[in-house]
């Protein structure tokens, strides 16, 4: 019993103290946004790897969904008699979740572990050491290009997401199951407004936040981690990235839904 | 060494841990103007843990890192910003940034701190990169070159800046014999074209006897002693002179916590 009270104090310590190390961490990077130099061509950068190479696996996942989707609300839309509403039922639960939400997941998965590994290695080879003694602020240089693209990145790989699921689900519903092509899209230009839009676009700004701030995080304080060091840490915490955005990100999907519904 | 009396850098009763582990106890020191201070020291003797202290990466426990009369723990940030501007440090590993070429990478301080264009930025970097016998290796990728050449693209860029004070860390470190002399002749070139004031730390006898003005010798986190190269090789205390001759430590073993050492969890 004693031991186990000791275990959920010494844990709960480190998670208080991980939390603070956090939060001064994404302080410092939006404080260092308004910094100068600004680093144009490493932003650049970072968009082409955030966004632009993502596009063929939002593009793949996104249809994939739209036509599983589509596949589904058939099924349940023709028992209940309404499979006209089937543009609508794929495009809403598209936009206001399951896009935000899969392209997220998506962008953890190749964009999270990735940033994740490389700023850990990066502190292990001293580089961020070698910046700060260069009078070069590593928030700046290193995590601000990467912030940025991230939260410019992601809302727009979520637009892709959702219009290739909807064109996903109108390949199901139009050619292979025989509905009205004009009665799917008319149907979900009725029920779609730009409060749907909205939430899409929220969402996924605060999933990207959430995302690079802890994989950027995770990977910064590598060194931090107890018991181990050099490849053995990158790829713990990489993991711990990984799971840790993608439980947060389900969260915030959670209080953001509590909100904006 | 007539000319170089003033102390540049200071370092009183400085103590430095980690966690509950005392890695430095009561260092003392002092780097006179543009004299080459070599701090030597067997592995776990806290010479890299004092060299962080000295950067600034690291705080110290107790006492205090003058560098120009400023307290590098005490003063302002900006005023530190500006002290960095000074210095440059030539990590082990060479530290350079692995996403970068070796010329973005020499020519990242001028990119950051001056408003020099870019054909002035490519000359300056081409002659540091020439003087390290490195030219034409500027568009490669740190991952392309070897240890030696690492540590010279590392020196590179921490002179770059023309620096009054630069750090090396273990120079010969994991480099052949000729590599390695090349290296300590390039930081005594330094040193006589750009008067440079220069902390070298390293556990290489032989290099720290050809470069050094002064040796510092550090045991178990304390300095043992401080002097020019003949008072160390005349030192008289068995911890420095089995580090000259390479004798490995001896170690008293106490029978009954050896015996229980390796009994540890045994039932």
């Amino acid at each position: 019993m004693f031991r186990l009270i000791k275990l959920i104090g010494s844990s709960t310590i480190l998670f208080v103290e991980e939390l603070g190390r956090f939060t001064d961490f994404l302080y410092q990077v939006i404080k260092s946004i308004f910094s100068r130099p600004f680093g144009g061509r490493d932003l650049i950068k970072q968009l082409e790897f955030i966004g632009a190479r993502s596009m063929s696996i939002i593009i793949l996942s996104g249809l994939f969904t739209g036509m599983v989707l589509a596949l589904l609300f058939y099924s349940v839309l023709t028992r209940l008699g309404s499979v006209d509403l089937m543009g609508s039922a794929v495009g809403l639960s598209l936009i206001q979740e399951l896009g935000p939400v899969m392209a997220a997941i998506m962008v953890i998965a190749r964009v999270g572990s990735s940033t994740c590994a490389e700023i850990a290695i990066m502190r292990n080879e001293q580089q961020f050491d070698a910046l700060t003694c260069m009078a070069v602020n590593p928030y700046r240089f290193v995590m601000v290009p990467r912030f940025l693209a991230a939260i410019i990145s992601v809302p727009l790989l979520t637009a892709i997401f959702n219009v290739v699921g909807i064109f996903g689900g109108y390949i199901v519903g139009v050619y292979l199951k025989g509905l009205s092509g004009t009665l799917y899209l008319q149907n979900l230009i009725d029920k779609i407004g730009w409060e749907e839009l909205r939430m899409s676009v929220i969402k996924s700004f605060v999933f990207a936040v959430i995302f690079i701030w802890i994989s950027m995080a995770k990977g910064f304080f590598v060194h931090f981690e107890k018991g181990v060091s050099g490849a053995e840490a990158v790829s713990l915490v990489t993991t711990k990235a990984v799971v840790a955005s993608a439980i947060a990100m389900l969260f915030a999907d959670y209080i953001s839904n509590s909100f904006l519904i | 060494m007539s000319s170089l009396d003033s102390a540049l850098i200071e370092v009183n009763q400085l103590d430095a841990s980690y966690g509950d582990r005392q890695v430095l106890k009561d260092i003392n020191l002092t780097v006179n103007k543009g004299e080459i201070l070599v701090i030597m020291g067997g592995s776990g003797s806290g010479k890299s843990t004092l060299l962080k202290n000295m950067l600034g990466l690291m705080k110290p426990a107790a006492g205090e890192i003058l560098i120009n009369s400023m307290d590098i723990n005490s003063v302002n940030k900006s005023e530190l910003l500006k002290l960095r501007r000074t210095m440059g440090v030539a990590f082990q590993g060479g530290a350079l940034l692995s996403s970068m070429s070796v010329g973005d990478n020499i020519k990242l301080p001028l990119r950051q701190h001056t408003d020099l264009d870019e054909n002035t930025i490519s000359i300056m970097t081409r002659l540091k990169l020439e003087l390290m016998n490195l030219a034409g290796f500027e568009d490669l990728m740190p991952s392309e070159l070897s240890g030696g050449m690492l540590k010279r693209a590392g020196l590179a860029r921490a002179v770059i800046m023309d620096p009054k004070i630069l750090f090396f860390d273990e120079p010969s470190a994991g480099l052949d014999p000729v590599t390695s002399v090349e290296l300590d002749q390039l930081i005594l070139e330094l040193r006589k074209a750009m008067n440079m004031t220069i902390i070298v730390v390293t556990h290489e006898l032989e290099s720290a006897f050809t470069i050094a003005d002064r040796i510092a010798v550090l045991f178990d986190g304390e300095v043992v002693i401080t002097g020019t190269v003949d008072e160390i090789k005349n030192c008289t205390d068995e911890r420095v002179i089995n580090l000259i001759n390479r004798s490995p430590r001896k170690v008293q073993i106490d029978g009954e916590k050896y015996l229980s050492r390796l009994t540890k969890g045994a039932k």
